[in-house]
């Protein structure tokens, strides 16, 4: 079983060299002149104003979170479908329940607006 | 057994090298490692010649959809050579690292996101027996890799330190973090199926191939799949007319082309992974283990074709779907995943979950079976077609009501915008 | 006495886990913070290939790098404060934060100890256990599965997690978003 981690492993190890071959070329082709015009921040041909890390707003943190719930949700479901031809029906009837009560609560956040993009 | 150099080049041809190459070096500990590193390094760069190919492909394509010729001056009359000639141009470009870039963050989000994009293709089978490893969680372990690719959006919208490509960035991982749930869910289905995330087992599984079987999830997943790579019509990621191409604006040179590499290469195992899902891989009708009287297994070479013709057929849909529709605004495609997918998805589970264990489905044959799915899913297409036509409807006559309340009240209100001219002409 | 292989890579993977670990409570920077938590979270899905737990560490990867640390890295940016670099990570009290830390460390260690032994007996190898068949492996999955909804396994907890879920997402909602009355 290890053994088919190997591989992977040894991909882990190697892969960093792909995307760094081409790059590590470019800078050895391409030319190296920064000055200090070159080297700003490109925004609508101005100069940039204010701080760039400004503060953003919910929805996003409400989207993750729900994704999150989903997640997780399927970190659950995923060893029951590998499974499922060993199942009987008692199982579906859980995971029918499971279900459901995650999609209460997708239909509770939709009702509450949450998932509008203002 | 020795090394012969004729066998070595049958087994080429056989595609069986690597059982070749065990027999020839026998049962040393070195031979598996080696073995691993010579696939990883051949599926790599078999992903970083392929995409030279794929933009090349895409090009073309998209240029004779809009009626236009496209690539057609370097490397003869269809411009074979144009993609080389733009990574040559690429690599002679110097790459700009604004002042203000948060170094870490910037560096390594090209560099994630491409071995991320690689690390997918460990599971894939492209032939009988070729392909990097059967993991038992085959799927799960694609979905779990791709899921760093939001990382290093992240990342990149983070260092860059723009305002644009950090607001791209918050866009895009909303946008691939919330399609991520209809993609594990729909993927949900097949291996429900299959009883198995491995990739072979999914094959396996497919007598008939599962997108005659469960449709819907097959629809589901690739529109999934066309928002988790950011193509048309959800590349708002992107949107240069918008957020002037989002959170890759501040690279340059190779660092800018390891993002599009990621991206070609990314549709690319989608495709793959949509062919062997959901189109049965490298099956045709079993010839794929065809073995020939002189021990020549063929069939493999024959599955590779097979898969290959398969992954471009999908492929060409992306690049389709491209040529045709306009993009999304954020808001649609944000309320189309979880007001639309999201839900449809969970029914779909739930449907099929259901169906597959109803009483009489254990007596029947595959086939028959896959016929019950089939009805099943089209009962729920039907419904849920229903289901959009009536809230169509009903949002048509809100608009029409509304057009005829203000039509009313500006006909209404007109004669009182005269009348005191009128009194006064009278 | 000549490490294995494993042993070697398992030294590697935990001084990379804890030194990212170290890194996410001593950078004043909390968005490196975030990533040093990252790395730290992906040293720990290596430690679980190592123990053969290939399902436990890909779920380690989707669920806690996919999702958790962008969850916690909107966190961050949605409070503006916390962004500048300025912050220090040290509050008045961390000498009883490292008290507890070194007390739950400790009950860990004396709860391990007690039903495997952390260290061989004396001339024993250092070495790995019994290792674990490779068919009852392959059935890992299924078996987890199996033990999800089966009436004298995990049937409970399972739809308990459900539950729980709700409850999170709910409660979250309630937390972060405007009070109905307040919506137009």
């Amino acid at each position: 079983m290890f053994s088919d981690w190997q591989f992977i492993a040894i991909f882990v190890v190697l892969s960093p060299i792909f995307p760094l071959l081409p790059v590590a070329v470019n800078r050895l082709l391409g030319p190296q002149r920064p000055n200090p015009i070159k080297q700003e921040t490109y925004e609508c041909g101005i100069e940039t104003v204010g701080d760039t890390w400004v503060q953003f707003k919910v929805q996003y943190y409400i989207y993750a979170l729900v994704f999150v719930v989903f997640d997780i949700e399927a970190v659950f479901l995923f060893p029951i479908a590998s499974a499922y031809n060993q199942l009987g029906l008692f199982a579906v009837l859980e995971v029918v329940l499971f279900v459901v009560l995650l999609a209460t609560g997708l239909a509770y956040a939709w009702s509450r607006g949450v998932l509008e993009w203002v | 057994m020795s090394f012969g150099i004729l066998e070595f080049l049958k087994s080429l041809i056989d595609l069986t090298v690597f059982d070749y190459m065990r027999g020839v070096w026998g049962d040393q500990r070195f031979v598996e490692p080696v073995l691993d590193l010579i696939g990883a390094l051949v599926v790599s760069t078999f992903c970083l010649l392929i995409v030279i190919f794929l933009i090349w492909l895409e090009r073309k394509v998209i240029a004779r959809m809009q009626d236009r010729i496209g690539p057609n001056r370097v490397g003869g009359k269809f411009g074979l050579l144009q993609t080389v000639a733009d990574v040559l141009k690429l690599l002679s470009k110097e790459m700009i690292t604004p002042a203000a870039a948060d170094w870490w963050p910037y560096n390594l989000a090209p560099l994630l996101i491409v071995i991320a994009s690689l690390l997918m293709w460990a599971v894939l089978p492209f032939a009988p027996g070729v392909l990097g490893v059967d993991l038992n969680i085959g799927l799960f372990y694609v979905l779990a890799v791709s899921s760093i690719s939001v990382v290093s959006l992240l990342l990149a919208g983070w260092g860059s330190n723009n305002k644009y490509a950090l607001l791209g960035a918050y866009r895009s991982i909303a946008q691939l973090v919330s399609y991520e749930v209809p993609m594990i869910l729909s993927l949900l289905v097949p291996i429900l199926l299959a009883s198995s995330m491995s990739t072979i087992d999914i094959i396996n599984a497919q007598t008939v191939p599962f997108i005659l079987v469960v449709p819907i999830s097959a629809l589901i997943f690739f529109i999934s799949a066309l928002a988790e790579t950011g193509r048309t019509p959800f590349d708002l990621l992107e949107a240069d007319s918008e957020i002037v191409a989002g959170f890759h604006i501040e690279y340059g040179g190779m660092k800018f082309g390891m993002f599009f590499l990621a991206e070609f290469i990314g549709t690319l195992f989608m495709s793959g992974l949509f062919a062997t899902v959901y189109l049965g891989g490298y099956r045709l009708f079993g010839l794929e283990e065809f073995v020939t009287g002189g021990g020549w297994a063929l069939g493999r070479l024959l599955g590779l074709v097979v898969f290959f013709i398969k992954m471009f057929a999908v492929y060409f849909v992306f690049i389709w779907v491209r040529g045709t529709l306009p993009r999304f605004r954020i808001d649609q495609m944000l309320n189309f995943n979880w007001k639309f997918l999201v839900p449809l998805t969970l029914a779909l589970v739930l449907m099929v979950a259901v169906v597959e264990k109803l009483p009489f489905m254990a007596s029947l044959g595959d086939v028959s079976r896959a016929g019950v799915h089939l009805f099943a899913n089209l009962l729920l297409g039907l419904v849920t077609l229903e289901i959009l036509r009536r809230f169509a409807r009903k949002q048509r006559m809100a608009q029409e009501e509304k057009l005829a309340a203000r039509a009313a009240v500006n006909s209404g209100s007109e004669p009182g915008n005269l009348a005191p001219e009128a009194v006064a002409a009278h | 006495m000549d490490p294995t292989i494993d042993q070697i890579i398992f030294l590697i993977v935990s001084i990379l886990t804890l030194g990212a670990g170290f890194v996410v409570v001593t950078n004043r920077n909390l968005l490196y913070s975030a990533l040093a938590m990252m790395a730290s979270f992906l040293g720990v899905a290596a430690i679980y290939v190592l123990l053969d737990a290939g399902f436990l560490a890909a779920a380690q990867l989707l669920v806690y790098i996919g999702a958790i640390s962008i969850l916690v890295i909107f966190a961050i940016m949605m409070t503006r404060r916390l962004m500048q670099s300025t912050e220090t990570s040290f509050n008045a009290q961390w000498g009883m934060g490292i008290f507890t830390a070194l007390v739950v460390f400790g009950l860990f260690v004396a709860v391990i100890g007690n039903f495997w032994p952390l260290a061989p007996a004396a001339g024993q190898p250092l070495a790995s256990g019994t290792a674990v068949p490779d068919g009852m492996l392959q059935d890992s999955i299924a078996a987890l599965g199996r033990a999800f909804v089966s009436v004298d396994a995990f049937v409970i907890p399972f739809e308990l997690a459900s539950v729980m879920l709700l409850a999170a997402m709910v409660g979250a909602i309630l937390v972060a978003w405007p009070k109905a009355e307040d919506e137009v």
